[in-house]
């Protein structure tokens, strides 16, 4: 069959891309092969295992169950976009020092959806952050370090004015 | 691995949308929606269309709106947005409490409420509440518009009386002024349901006047237990009721097993999740009053 090429817009990061894709194209794959971003990761496929995660107009999806052609016209936030510059974002350093991570297979999905956790309660129980993260799975951790390192993100993000890719690193300071 | 190739299209009319079916319906074209069965199932390549009809842009099939006494949920609404939305918990609070049991969050964020039930996943949690909600689906054909009940929807495992060339715009929930509850068992948090049950009452002086009572993964299509509902309707309200419904929603089951669960284990699952919605569903009916 020839397929015919979608032309579509991400706005990855705060960056704008055009780009022409064959529909069959998995969003996870436009971002690592064709952006050049391999943070995001690929494990099961099918939507199980949550590596893949990233934020679809500031809500989680699996990249590897998402056309690249459903993005059309929508902005996607990956792990590469949270350090500013050399600068970590508070719940990559809180992963660091509470060792949230060790293969760090499941680490990029995980941090977006403690993201998006921390956007939508910023001051959440133990609990909430346990259910939060139960859509990602983890083969390392036992998830217990990963909990303490959103718990100890969640007061920082609330202070440290998160990292916005609207505003220029400039006018931060 | 990744699906086939396929040509695409996105539709920004319902009429376009059903007139690309029609065109397309030699290449096996499907629908679109939250692709969150679809996409799984073109990368295990068990589902091969050779046309993708995505409805994200389609007009008006992002809205929830209350009409008369129904709940109207249109066919782009995500599952995410259902759940938080206010029109739900006012009109369908059984449809809000069974979302929280549907997938993830992530999953939620774009699997919508229609397509769940146009997938028709016999594990699925929204088709048992779609049945004792006696809700109606409208599809759009190239005859024309109808609606479909529920009870007529479900057909087999993945199977609906939706004709390929049909799309459902909406789903019309009927509101249920009463107690309810949505009580599932599942082999880990965020699974499809191996036993779900799904429970409306309403109360009046003490008996129950009115009931509706589903369950899924006890057959091919969610089932209506309407020997349970006959069994307790006019009893007291009451562990005596509930006894004898849960006796009689469970007598004759004969759920085909499989490895999450064989057919005497589902029944003993089933009756146990049937007691837990039963009497929640009372004491919410008690405490509404
Ligand atoms: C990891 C994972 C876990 C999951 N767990 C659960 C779970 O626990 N419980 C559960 O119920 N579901 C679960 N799901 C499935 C999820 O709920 C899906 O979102 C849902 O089944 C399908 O909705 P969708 O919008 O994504 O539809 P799609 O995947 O886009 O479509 C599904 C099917 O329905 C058809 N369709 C969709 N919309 C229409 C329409 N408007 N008109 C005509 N046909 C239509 C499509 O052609 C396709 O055949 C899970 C999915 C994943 C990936
Ligand atoms: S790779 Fe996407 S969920 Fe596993
Ligand atoms: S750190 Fe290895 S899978 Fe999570």
């Amino acid at each position: 069959m020839t397929e015919e090429l979608q032309e579509i817009t991400l706005t990855v990061n705060g960056r704008r891309h055009v780009l022409a894709v064959q529909p069959r194209r998995l969003l996870v794959d436009v971002l690592r092969d064709d952006l050049g971003l391999p943070g995001t990761h690929i494990g099961c496929e099918h939507g199980v295992c949550g590596t893949c995660t990233v934020l679809l107009d500031d809500a989680s999806v699996r990249a590897c169950i998402t056309l690249a052609v459903q993005a059309d016209g929508r902005s996607v936030r990956t792990v590469e976009g949270l350090a500013d510059g050399m600068r970590l974002h508070p719940l990559q350093e809180e992963f660091w020092d509470k060792q949230g991570l060790q293969c760090g297979y499941c680490t990029p999905g995980m941090l977006m959806r403690a993201v998006e956790i921390l956007e939508q309660v910023p001051d959440p129980t133990p609990d909430q952050v346990r259910e939060g993260i139960a859509s990602n799975l983890c083969r390392c951790t036992g998830y217990q370090y990963i909990v303490e390192a959103v718990l100890a993100a969640a007061p920082r993000m609330r202070s440290e004015n998160p990292w916005d890719p609207t505003v220029p690193t400039e006018a931060k300071a | 691995m990744k699906p086939p190739p396929f040509r695409y299209s996105s539709p920004t009319t319902v009429a376009d949308a059903v007139a690309l079916l029609a065109e397309h319906a030699a290449d096996d074209a499907r629908v679109l929606a939250g692709g969150q069965s679809l996409v799984p199932l073109m990368n295990f390549r068990l589902a091969q269309p050779g046309h993708v009809i995505d409805l994200r842009r389609v007009a008006g099939l992002d809205t929830i709106r209350l009409a008369g006494g129904e709940l109207v949920i249109g066919a782009m609404v995500r599952q995410a947005t259902a759940e938080r939305s206010p029109e739900v918990a006012l009109a369908a609070p059984l449809l809000a409490e069974a979302l929280g049991h549907v997938a993830h969050p992530p999953i939620r964020n774009s699997g919508t409420v229609v397509g769940s039930i146009a997938h028709a996943d016999p594990a699925a949690e929204l088709p048992a509440v779609a049945l004792a909600m006696d809700a109606e689906l409208t599809a759009v054909g190239p005859g024309g518009e109808r609606r479909i009940t529920a009870a007529d929807f479900f057909q087999g495992p993945f199977t609906t009386a939706l004709g390929a060339d049909e799309i459902l715009t909406e789903v019309r929930f009927r509101s249920f002024p009463g107690g309810h509850a949505f009580v599932e068992f599942s082999r880990t948090h965020g699974n499809f349901a191996v036993v779900a049950v799904a429970v409306l009452v309403a109360l009046a002086d003490g008996r129950i006047t009115r009931s509706a009572i589903a369950a899924s993964g006890l057959g091919g299509t969610p089932l209506r237990l309407t020997a349970a509902e006959q069994a307790w309707e006019g009893s007291t309200a009451g562990s005596a009721a509930i006894d004898a419904a849960v006796d009689a929603g469970t007598a004759g089951l004969d759920p085909a097993g499989d490895l999450h669960a064989g057919s005497a284990t589902r029944i003993d699952i089933a009756r146990s999740c049937l007691r837990e919605a039963l009497e929640r569903a009372t004491e919410r009916a008690l405490d509404r009053r």
